[in-house]
């Protein structure tokens, strides 16, 4: 699967989507989808927490292990995709489109990489 | 003396040779000189089976077998029907290690799923799991479960079995949770000052129904107080009051919990026996321990496998709510079957019985001057006081000493804690009665 | 195969309790149930069958071999079972007077007595109902004794990398946190990092020797002094004492406490998954933190009496209602008394004795972890045929299945990637043993041969392999 050019990327393996300066959407990468094997359910908070940088948010599960995920910003929660917990499977399938939270009020965003950065990274880390 | 190897010595020796040694003691070859222990370890000799037995036997005559029980208070003498035992000593289901082999443990998994299945019917539930220790630590699970960041203090109501009220404050003092007391009155919590405790920061209120004095508590209600201020409610219930008292289902429980003890498991001076949890669908994920789930094989038969396992200490390590284990899968299988054998119409008789019998037994007391302490309704167990000249102590003692009965526990307050079951007939409850007045007439049952 | 609410008729019904023989009492209308309670309505001839043909889809250490690492599926002996069917300990209430249920009080007395002569420790409780109880009673037992000392700083518990998974929860649980340690290159603890992973903060250490590899920590008395010069404790865990038992005290090794799989060690049935017994054992400075009642002995009027002990103001109070799972300490004890003195060592010494013959004929096809002998259990990896051929541990149990062989236990210990844990126990024959490395080596040769092939196993079994993901994503959990 290509990566999307228009994305930033962290090296904990989310993507982030900035729609503008203080609101992004985030999910996982192709590479950490592939890494959880079939997703079961995703553990994520309410609208109206607060995520920090560099912390975990939530996790994601397979049947046989839960793998953390990290923000990348600082800032509150502001949507959550309701449709994954119907069908997590999303984030196996479609990883791009399957955002996992939106935040908005974000005040601090942590080193990230361009696609080609990442997949370099990701290269590196194999 | 007795063991259970297979190999014989000369077997043994051939092993030996191949791993090209002379003795066992070449095997611990890395274990340090100074830790190999030289004394007997304070064992007595090794004994043949006979001599186990006998010498078993001999140990069991030194329990007195009492042929009339009105004690509850937790353990309770039901019957226990024939075909319960013969399918739990069944040799595979005895020795199987836990199903994590689903391929060919599909007799267990199938048998906890119909165990789960029935609990939460038997409850009125959406899901239970497979089983935790006791009624008491299913409790302290329970506790857990609904305990967050934003909400940590835990309300446990009096009324309840001080051993689960125990149990309750060891768990909740090892994890730095405060436990409150609600009060209770006239033998049941006392409502009132319920809602008088609870607060934003309550993350659950817990009433057992009934009660460890036997009265019937108002749970619908206890609930509402609970909900109303954003709380969980947890039940803990008697598994056959369940059969014909509302069920947490109806009461609007998150949690259903309980010592299933009263399913088909002998008294057993304590255990083992079997904490059920059930919970409403949305505190599925909170659930402790094993949970046995419904899928399809490779060639799209119903199968069934452990599930859910993601919520469990092997995986979620540090942030699982709990770090259970196992269950108590041969007595899960236990109640299933005792659950099935008795039917719906069975475990409606045992219950109307085991009240109906209760209230026989309090009325004939309250003829003899040992009336009811507490007001209200009760299920199969029920409090007296004694007459200020009665040691109720000593009136229990001379039941079981002189009469092979094991009356009521004697409980603060120079009362006794009564408990009737089917198992209890007229004749009994008649002769218990003449006992009883032929001891207080006597002076008190002093002497 | 039909759940029995599915083969349930309206009407039918076994016959079990009669009429009420005196008048009935109802539920008044408020408190009384309202939705029907719906259980299946069967003969007995139905529940027989059901039951019969249930337990030919599941496998017992009766029906063949199981060499489950860390398990110790040993055989499981029938006196055990006939004792605990005594009515003489079945029909006692847990609370009737001390002096009625002396044979209970007598049971319990002299279990605390062999097991604390079989791990050096001094006092015993019965009362966990579970290695991952007993567990976590034990991590209380520690923090207990650092509240009482007013020492609440102490909040790390460290576990080797190596450690099973409980470790992590039952510290917090107890409020605590676990720090990691990683494995020398010989899967021992590390000396120099666990010098520099002690300080002010040390709770506690867990351990299991011999560990999850199946080898002796030869260091342990430096490693459970590190801990107590540190200030914190030492926690023995008790999964692998069938190695040592009779032979080695862990309180001889340094350990303050420990807890037993009376289920593994002590031959008591694993049920399907329970009951067991996590008896937990502690040095005289953790004793007065025990749960309550403790079982004592007094002389009386010229007898011996034995009697439930309540007063100890400092107990941390009770981890389970009444003493524990009562008929599985009665069991472990009844199995003790057979085997004596003479009879643990020798069981001990067997286990590592067949676990060694097993390995060297393992070896000659798979890779096992360790160099030199083991203690009860071995690690073998397949690592490389992951890699080269495509198929995994996995794979191989899949495969066992076939042949009546419950597969060991798979992918743990975590540090040794596609693990396999094989642990045969002392009960096992040369020929069964023989027999069984036939049949291992064969499946890795026709694995070798065609990778492809092992991916569709197991085929006779009941069921295929089951779709665990479907499990998980759309939980059915109930009928």
């Amino acid at each position: 699967m290509n990566n999307p050019t228009n994305l930033k990327y962290s090296k904990t393996h989310e993507w982030v989507a900035f729609s503008d300066g203080s609101t992004a959407r985030i999910g996982l990468t192709d590479h950490a989808q592939q890494a959880l094997g079939d997703i079961v359910f995703a553990n994520l908070p309410q609208e109206g927490d607060s995520v920090n940088i560099g912390e975990a948010f939530g996790d994601v599960e397979s049947v046989k292990a839960v793998s953390d995920i990290y923000s990348p910003v600082t800032g509150t929660v502001a949507a959550v995709n309701e449709s994954l917990s119907d069908e997590p499977g999303q984030i196996n399938k479609t990883p791009y489109e399957a955002w996992l939270i939106e935040v908005s009020g974000i005040t601090d965003t942590e080193d990230l990489l361009t696609v080609e950065e990442y997949e370099a990274f990701c290269r590196e880390e194999a | 003396m007795g063991h259970y190897l297979s190999s014989t010595q000369s077997q043994r020796r051939e092993m030996l040779d191949a791993l090209g040694i002379d003795s066992m003691e070449e095997l611990y070859s890395s274990v340090p000189r100074e830790l190999i222990t030289k004394n007997g370890f304070e064992l007595p000799e090794g004994k043949s089976e006979l001599e186990v037995d006998r010498l078993m036997r001999n140990m069991a005559g030194k329990n007195t077998q009492f042929s009339a029980v009105f004690r509850g208070a937790g353990a309770y003498s039901h019957y226990i029907p024939a075909i319960v035992g013969t399918v739990v000593s069944k040799e595979t289901f005895l020795t199987a290690y836990t199903p994590y082999q689903a391929e060919i443990s599909q007799g267990v998994l199938q048998a906890i799923f119909e165990y789960q299945s029935m609990i939460c019917r038997l409850t009125g539930m959406d899901v239970s799991n497979a089983s935790v220790y006791d009624g008491a630590s299913a409790t302290a699970e329970a506790v857990a479960m609904c305990r967050d960041k934003r909400r940590s203090k835990v309300i446990i109501s009096s009324a309840a079995h001080p051993e689960v009220i125990e149990t309750i404050k060891t768990y909740c003092w090892a994890a730095g949770a405060a436990v409150e007391l609600a009060p209770s009155n006239n033998g049941a919590t006392d409502l009132a000052a319920l809602e008088s405790m609870i607060d934003d920061k309550t993350a659950c209120v817990h009433i057992q129904q009934p009660n460890y004095f036997g009265i019937i508590e108002d749970c619908e209600r206890a609930g509402q107080i609970a909900h109303a201020s954003g709380a969980k409610f947890i039940m803990g219930i008697n598994p056959i009051a369940a059969a014909i008292l509302k069920t947490p289902g109806e009461c609007a429980a998150d949690i259903a919990v309980g010592e299933g003890q009263p399913l088909g498991m002998p008294l057993s001076y304590g255990g083992p026996y079997l904490g059920f949890m059930a919970a409403n669908s949305s505190m599925m994920r909170k659930l402790p321990g094993r949970i046995v789930g419904e899928t399809v094989d490779t060639d799209g038969n119903r199968a069934y496998v452990l599930t859910l396992q993601a919520r469990e200490q092997h995986i979620r390590r540090e942030k699982a709510s709990s770090n259970i284990c196992s269950n108590q899968a041969l007595c899960a299988m236990t109640a299933a079957v005792y659950m099935a054998a008795m039917g719906p119409e069975g475990m409606k008789n045992a219950a109307i019985q085991c009240m109906s019998k209760a209230h026989y037994l309090a009325s004939r007391l309250e003829e003899i001057k040992m009336p009811l302490k507490y007001g209200g309704q009760f299920f199969h167990e029920f409090v007296t006081a004694c007459p200020d000249d009665v040691d109720a102590k000593r009136l229990i003692e001379c039941l079981g000493a002189d009469h092979g009965i094991l009356g009521g526990l004697p409980i603060e307050d120079n009362c006794i804690l009564w408990c009737c079951t089917e198992m209890n007939t007229k004749e009994e409850i008649d002769r218990l009665i003449n006992v009883l007045a032929e001891n207080l007439a006597e002076k008190g049952g002093r002497g | 195969m039909e759940l029995l609410f599915e083969k349930s008729k309206e009407g039918r019904s076994c016959t079990i309790l009669p009429a009420c023989d005196v008048p009935v009492t109802a539920v008044e209308a408020g408190a009384a149930r309202q939705t029907p309670l719906t259980l299946p309505e069967l003969s007995e001839n139905d529940l027989s069958r059901h039951y019969s043909e249930l337990e030919r889809r599941a496998h017992g250490v009766n029906n063949g071999f199981y060499p489950l690492g860390s398990c110790t599926m040993k055989y499981n002996p029938r006196v055990n079972e006939s004792v605990a069917a005594l009515p003489g300990f079945t029909n006692i209430h847990p609370l009737q007077p001390d002096e009625s249920a002396q044979g209970c009080l007598e049971a319990l007395y002299l279990a605390d007595k062999y097991l604390c002569g079989i791990t050096g420790m001094d006092d015993m409780t019965f009362q966990p109902a579970a290695g991952a109880h007993g567990e976590l009673t034990g991590v209380m037992l520690i923090k207990k004794y650092h509240e009482k000392r007013g020492d609440t700083g102490r909040i790390k518990i460290i576990v080797p990398d190596s450690a099973h998974g409980t470790n992590p929860a039952t510290a917090a649980m107890c409020g605590m946190s676990v720090v990691n340690i990683p494995s020398g290159p010989d899967g021992c603890v590390d000396l120099e990092k666990l010098r520099a992973a002690v300080g002010d903060d040390t709770a506690g250490f867990m351990l299991t020797n011999p560990n999850t590899l199946g080898i002796f920590e030869k260091n342990i008395l430096d490693i459970t002094r590190i801990i107590h010069d540190a200030g914190g404790l030492n926690y023995y865990d008790g999964a692998n004492l069938n190695a040592i038992m009779g032979i080695v005290r862990p309180g001889d090794m340094g350990f303050d406490c420990v807890h037993l799989n009376l289920h593994k060690t002590f031959s008591t049935p694993h049920g399907g998954g329970g009951p067991g017994s996590g008896a937990v054992g502690c040095k005289k400075l953790l004793s007065p933190y025990l749960p309550v009642p403790r079982v004592r002995l007094k002389e009386e009027a010229g007898k011996y009496k034995y009697y439930q002990e309540y007063d100890f103001p400092d107990s941390i109070g009770k981890v389970k209602a009444f003493s524990g799972n009562f008929l599985v300490t009665l069991k472990a004890l009844t199995y003790i008394i057979t085997l004596g003195r003479e009879g643990i060592p020798e069981a001990a010494q067997n286990s590592v004795l067949n676990a060694n013959y097993l390995m060297k004929l393992l070896s000659k096809r798979y890779k096992v972890v360790n160099d030199g002998f083991c203690m009860h259990e071995f690690v073998l990896t397949l690592q490389n045929e992951a890699k080269e051929y495509g198929f995994t541990a996995m794979d191989i149990a899949k495969a066992l299945l076939d042949h009546g062989i419950h597969p060991p236990t798979m992918y743990f210990p975590l540090i040794v990637p596609e693990a396999l844990m094989v642990e045969p126990t002392e009960t096992e024959s040369k020929e069964t043993l023989d027999k069984a490395a036939e049949i291992f080596l064969e499946i890795y040769d026709q694995a070798i041969e065609n990778p492809e092939g092992i991916h569709g196993l197991p085929k006779t079994t009941p069921i295929g392999r089951p779709d665990e993901v479907r499990a998980a994503r759309s939980p059915v959990l109930r009928a």
